[in-house]
């Protein structure tokens, strides 16, 4: 399943804040812990993770840092500041009422569907596929 | 990239090899946006490093891996796209003179500076002490180069570490100089002395140029070089006189409704401080931005030779209709030369800027009628002239204009004939830029002449 890249984008933001409240981490473990926490399905384009957490940077969402990797490479690491837990919290705030309002949406159409069966060929196939 | 690739893998029979190869390709490739700094390339090539060993462990060999590593990274030019969108302020060139981590280019910044200071000062000193002994005015105006640029110079000598000979043959021209200005028996405010005041300068730029280059004059690039450094020191100049201006104007303003008299000050401290102190520093500024900041001289060749090439029509067309320019004075002649002067500026600045490589354009037609239009008015002004002079005999003034009319007539000639068959691709760019450089050594001749020469000719009236 292909997620459209604008619910990508704005989930991303959340994604990441949430990501760094168990700790420190830097690019490439953010990403395997998209993908975990999605099972896969959300592809990220990797490459637009890093403009993303120097946005985050500048509004002071986060702090880096430089490390060194198990390797000895020069690795960026990034912590969430408290204006970051602040900014994450009115976020799950919002989200909550999407969320929420969503899932009235996806019931009223259930029960749409249990009243009215749709015909194959009427076209109603783009709500059920969003209710998966 | 892939004939490199191939290379890299048939170089090294170890695998690794070959991938630091492609990683090292890639990195040059995404630091080409100015939007993506170093360390930003750094971030991402762990990133694909660490993608890279996690996919090898699954069973991929090298090049597999590094494909679909770069290919989930996304299109560089998206992703540089995106770095440009949050740090727009890295697609301006920011000029740093003096470095603020504590390496030692940054301590050799803070000596320039403080050397550059030194030398802005003195060269305020040498003007005031100019302004207070030498009493007679045009005495002053006479010297006037010779206190200030013996600075610039200086400044040039040490920034290029110029060894004892050269030095020597910098000397010589300002001692030289400096002798027949002040031994020759001027009569006071008469043309010769004008004429030297105003010849003596160029004669000492020579001179600076030839610190600039460390010596090294004859090679065409050097030339270049200096060229480019005269022009983008004009500008710099100007726009920190501009600068200057504001805040002695404010000054004025305050002292005015204080009551108090700013001019004795400005007159008699500031400005003898701050003008040469400002051409010191502007030549600062110029050899530090060099290649971090666009030269704007060229940028305004852009903008001003469609412009003046409009003013040239209508200036034919005025000079054509007046009729009776026998009756012109040498007011003309002049005004003709500066004409000239300003259309050799505008092409040779543009030449500086331009890659030799390109080929020919419809800018490089514009200059051609620039030129061919600068001719046309000069043929029109010299025939009145030549006339006038033939009736009424040569002054110093009439001599030295009319010299100068044919110095940047051949120089205008040759350069419009080389432009011609650049443009008919008979001949390579090079060789128009080759003649502009080679030529400029000419005029510090004739002004060294001018200056030693037109004096006791005329019997220094």
């Amino acid at each position: 399943m292909r997620i459209d890249k604008d619910l990508v984008a704005a989930s991303a933001t959340p994604l990441v804040l949430g990501i760094l409240v168990d700790g420190e981490s830097y690019g490439y473990a953010i990403l395997q812990r998209v993908n975990e926490l999605s099972g896969g399905r959300m592809q990220w384009t990797d490459g637009m993770l890093y403009p993303l957490l120097h946005r985050l940077e500048r509004l002071g969402h986060v702090s880096s840092s430089w490390g060194v990797s198990d390797v000895g490479r020069r690795r960026k690491h990034y912590a969430i500041t408290p204006a970051g837990r602040a900014a994450l919290a009115e976020r799950q705030e919002q989200w909550a009422v999407v969320s929420g309002a969503l899932t009235q949406v996806w019931q009223a159409v259930r029960d749409a569907e249990v009243r009215l069966p749709v015909l194959p060929e009427a076209g109603a196939g783009r709500p059920a596929e969003g209710a998966l | 990239m892939r004939e490199r690739r191939e290379t890299g893998v048939a170089q090294g029979p170890v695998d690794g090899e070959g991938l630091e190869v492609q990683i090292e390709q890639w990195r040059l490739y995404v630091q080409r946006s100015r939007a993506v700094t170093a360390s930003d390339a750094d971030e991402m090539e762990d990133h694909l490093r660490a993608q890279v060993a996690d996919l090898g462990a699954t069973g991929l060999d090298d090049d597999e891996a590094f494909l679909v590593a770069v290919r989930r990274m996304g299109s560089v030019d998206a992703v540089s796209r995106e770095f440009a969108r949050e740090h727009s302020e890295r697609l301006w060139r920011h000029l740093v003179l003096v470095p603020d981590d504590g390496d030692s280019s940054g301590r050799t910044s803070w000596r320039e500076l403080l050397v550059v200071l030194a030398l802005g000062v003195g060269a305020g000193l040498a003007v005031k002490a100019g302004l207070v002994l030498l009493d007679d005015e045009s005495l002053f105006l006479r010297n006037v180069g010779l206190l200030v640029l013996p600075f610039l110079a200086g400044y040039l000598a040490w920034k290029r570490r110029l060894t004892p000979p050269v030095l020597a043959a910098l000397a010589a021209p300002f001692v030289v100089l400096a002798v027949v200005l002040n031994v020759y028996p001027f009569e006071p405010l008469g043309s010769t002395e004008v004429i030297a005041a105003l010849h003596a300068p160029v004669a000492l730029w020579c001179a600076v140029g030839l610190a600039y280059v460390g010596g090294r004059w004859r090679a065409d690039e050097n030339r270049m070089d200096f060229v480019r450094f005269t022009g983008e020191l004009a500008i710099y100049f100007t726009l920190l006189a501009i600068g200057g201006g504001v805040l002695l104007g404010l000054s004025a303003g305050v002292f005015e409704v204080a009551g108090l008299d700013f001019e004795p000050l400005l007159e008699s401290w500031v400005l003898p401080f701050c003008v040469p102190g400002a051409f010191v520093v502007a030549a600062w500024l110029v050899e530090a931005k060099q290649d971090v900041v666009e030269n704007i001289a060229p940028v305004l060749t852009r903008v001003f030779t469609p412009l003046t090439l409009v003013m040239l029509v209508v200036m034919a067309g005025v000079l054509v209709a007046s009729g009776d320019l026998a009756a012109a004075d040498r007011a003309l002649l002049i005004l003709v030369d500066g004409v000239l002067l300003l259309v050799l500026a505008l092409l040779l600045y543009s030449i500086s800027a331009r890659d030799p490589l390109a080929r020919a354009g419809v800018f490089d037609a514009l200059q051609l009628a620039l030129v061919v239009a600068a001719l046309a008015v000069d043929a029109v002004a010299l025939t009145a002239m030549l006339t006038r002079i033939a009736e009424f005999g040569a002054t110093p003034n009439k001599v030295v204009a009319l010299g100068l009319n044919l110095l940047l007539l051949v120089h205008l000639v040759v350069a419009a004939w080389l432009q011609l068959r650049f443009l008919q691709g008979r001949r390579p760019f090079a060789a128009l830029a080759r003649w502009q450089t080679r030529y400029l050594p000419v005029y510090g001749a004739w002004a060294v002449a001018v200056v030693v020469l037109v004096p006791p000719l005329f019997g220094f009236v």
